[in-house]
């Protein structure tokens, strides 16, 4: 150890700035960081000692931030694991070799799973470089959730108008393959070069699908999300009374120019917000971030379209954070519509009056309790994650947030990436948006999965398998146990030898070389055991 | 009999691909689990050599946690069923040689399973408080 700092950024420029000028000065040739987790900024410190001539393999990183002190509270004990964990990243670092850094080509062209606005809008950036795009669809028709909306807030642009000519630009993009009734069935490979399996078609009539695998350099996972089940909520009796609808069916009512329940006017309309949302109950703690906004859309439609109708809101908190949104909920109460802070708790019919609703709840404004009657009743139903997302998750090796939704690499710095280097997450997968954030999203990551293919190729593992031939035995286990076919027989020498192109670096023929002649780079028994002695010391 | 004030000492091998980024899940989500584990990253359970377990373990560990990918999702398509039979062999070895083969734990933890992660240290902290010290740390020590 001859240089030991501190820094509270060291990711940072001039936490860089720090490692490449003691480098320089103190003509190092090994670097541990103790920060962050390796998968979050291992590929900075490497790179950071590459441009100061120090191969990227002799870095290593002390994960104490991920795997220390943000799951520990004791900060003794902390301290402890952490100099622990220290002391074994640089008992490795004694043990570090130089590795060749390489390169393979990508296989240019991006599969987007999902044919909602995101899925189309991070299609159409992607083809307009003239990159193939594949648009994997699992419903028969392109639109995703947005074809059953009437219109936008907060234009009220109609919807269709909107995504008409869309969904034309994108069927007759000479550069995107529309892929209908399709899913994804199996993915393998890795960023620069995946093959990801279609099936189309089956399901039906124990018909077997059509499988097609497709050769894409990147990933965009733009498979949207579920519309909340009211029946989750019995109490507001959405199966039972014809008077309660969710704001999806005041959508296609809206867009009918139709209101009536029963063939009667509706005099009393009421909207319920927060319905599947904000719900520690129900597993929902999250904002759904549309409800405020297509409520107050939707409530002053009704007005303009019923203007005898007494129309109420009510909520818990009312959020409109979007970009002309206030103003937009301003004008929906000018026009009349009424807000009620409270919770509904019921909703029930009185006997003797089978036309309407009762609405069971606290004005939390008043603090006391309201019965509120009406003729239909729209209920705010939130977003959740879709119900494949588990199986998209496992396919696709996606980690998921509390919320079930897809998890994005870094909150606020990559907001698209995933853990998965090659997979980008656009629009409600990766949690609730409204159609501009999810376009932005999905136009961002177009532009990340475009990267590695604009590049051209992609970084290899280096961390490969190498045979001691002098010590190899020629027995032939290593070639039975890989999977990649990397290993063969040398029939002139009897020895095994391991094509690095091939190498995944998994490590399982190390382990299984009975003679011990084979080395995994990188993560050599001298370096673990190494790792075992600071530890357990 | 348990020991007052042992804490247990956990070696935890983990691939790169499930595990590990399971603990990291557990780290930015700020599920709080017993410090006793000390994580060593591998690309992969199936390269867990069985002189990765054993050395901790006479070196005085009290016990070691392989973490590997769930049946079916390995990243190299098989490492973890590799690091299932390795361990049910190993497991054989060590009760032959005198080692409490309970100290050495194989789990299947996603990247997504953060919870599961930390639940699986606090479990076995508390598994390895109740079973006391490896005996290995007081017999090394004459």
């Amino acid at each position: 150890m001859v240089v030991s700092r501190d820094y509270t950024y060291m990711c940072s420029d001039p936490g860089q700035a720090l490692i490449k000028q003691d480098i320089q000065e103190y003509d190092l040739n090994r670097v541990v960081v103790a920060a962050c987790s390796p998968r979050m900024h291992e590929p900075t410190f490497r790179s950071a000692a590459r441009q100061q001539g120090v191969n990227p393999y002799q870095v290593e990183m002390a994960n104490i931030r991920e795997q220390c002190s943000w799951v520990h509270k004791d900060q003794e004990q902390a301290t402890k694991k952490a100099t622990a964990l220290v002391a074994s990243a640089v008992a490795k670092a004694r043990y570090l070799h130089a590795l060749e850094e390489r390169e393979v080509d990508v296989t240019p062209g991006v599969v987007v799973i999902g044919g909602g606005v995101a899925g189309m809008a991070a299609a159409l950036d992607v083809a307009d470089t003239g990159i193939r795009a594949y648009l994997v669809e699992k419903e028969g028709y392109l639109g995703g959730r947005v074809a059953d909306l009437n219109r936008t807030f907060p234009t009220l642009e109609s919807v269709p108008q909107l995504l008409g000519p869309l969904v034309e630009r994108v069927e007759q993009h000479p550069s995107i393959t529309v892929m209908l009734n399709s899913k994804v069935s199996g993915v393998d490979g890795y960023v620069g070069n995946f093959e990801v399996i279609v099936a189309e078609g089956g399901t039906v009539d124990g018909e077997a699908p059509n499988e097609r695998s497709l050769s894409v350099g990147t990933i965009i996972v733009a498979t949207g999300y579920d519309v909340f089940d009211p029946d989750r909520k019995p109490e507001f009796g959405y199966s039972n009374y014809p008077n309660v609808i969710t704001s999806l069916e005041m959508e296609e009512r809206l867009m009918r120019g139709d209101l009536t329940v029963g063939g009667r006017t509706p005099e009393r309309v009421a909207f319920i917000q927060c319905v599947g949302s904000r719900d520690v109950q129900l597993g929902n703690p999250h904002c759904s971030r549309v409800c405020c906004m297509y409520t107050a859309k939707q409530s002053r439609l009704v007005r303009e379209t019923l203007p005898d109708a007494d129309v109420t809101v009510f909520y818990i908190d009312v959020r409109t954070f979007g970009k002309g949104s206030e103003e937009f909920y301003d004008q929906s109460r000018s026009k009349g519509v009424r807000y009620r802070r409270g919770n509904v708790s019921e909703i029930y019919r009185k006997p003797g009056n089978p036309d309407r609703v009762v609405l069971a709840l606290e004005d939390t404004l008043l603090g006391e309790p309201v019965e509120f009657e009406a003729d239909l009743v729209v209920l705010a139903v939130g977003m959740e994650p879709r119900g494949s997302a588990a199986e998209i998750s496992q396919l696709l090796k996606l980690p998921r947030s509390a919320d079930g939704f897809f998890l994005e690499a870094h909150p606020k710095l990559r907001p698209v990436d995933t853990a998965m280097a090659g997979v980008f997450l656009a629009g409600c997968c990766q949690g609730p948006k409204d159609i501009p954030d999810t376009v932005a999203q999905a136009k961002a990551a177009a532009s990340s999965a475009l990267i590695p293919l604009v590049r051209g190729s992609v970084p290899v593992e280096s961390a490969t398998a190498v045979v001691n031939e002098e010590l190899c035995a020629g027995c032939g286990m290593c070639v039975d146990v890989c999977p990649y076919d990397a290993p063969s027989m040398n029939q002139l020498w009897g020895v095994s030898r391991i094509n690095a192109v091939l190498c995944k670096g998994c490590g399982a023929c190390a382990v299984t070389c009975p003679s011990k002649a084979i080395r995994l780079q990188h993560f050599t028994a001298e370096q673990v055991l190494a790792q075992v002695d600071a530890l357990v010391e | 009999m348990a020991e007052t004030d042992f804490e247990p000492k956990i070696v935890a091998f983990l691939c790169n691909w499930c595990t590990y980024t399971g603990a990291d899940l557990a780290g930015t989500s700020r599920i709080q689990y017993p410090p006793n584990v000390r994580i060593i990253r591998l690309m992969c359970s199936g390269s867990v050599d069985p002189t990765y377990v054993l050395k901790p373990l006479l070196d005085g560990a009290d016990g070691v946690l392989i973490g590997g990918c769930h049946p079916g999702d390995c990243h190299y398509q098989s490492g973890n069923y590799k690091a299932r039979r390795r361990v049910v062999a190993l497991k054989e070895i060590l009760k032959g040689a005198g080692i409490d083969e309970d100290r050495v734990w194989l789990r299947w933890i996603s990247a997504s399973e953060g919870q599961r992660f930390a639940d699986t240290i606090t479990e076995m902290t508390e598994f390895l408080k109740d079973k006391g010290s490896n005996p290995m740390r007081r017999e090394w020590a004459v």
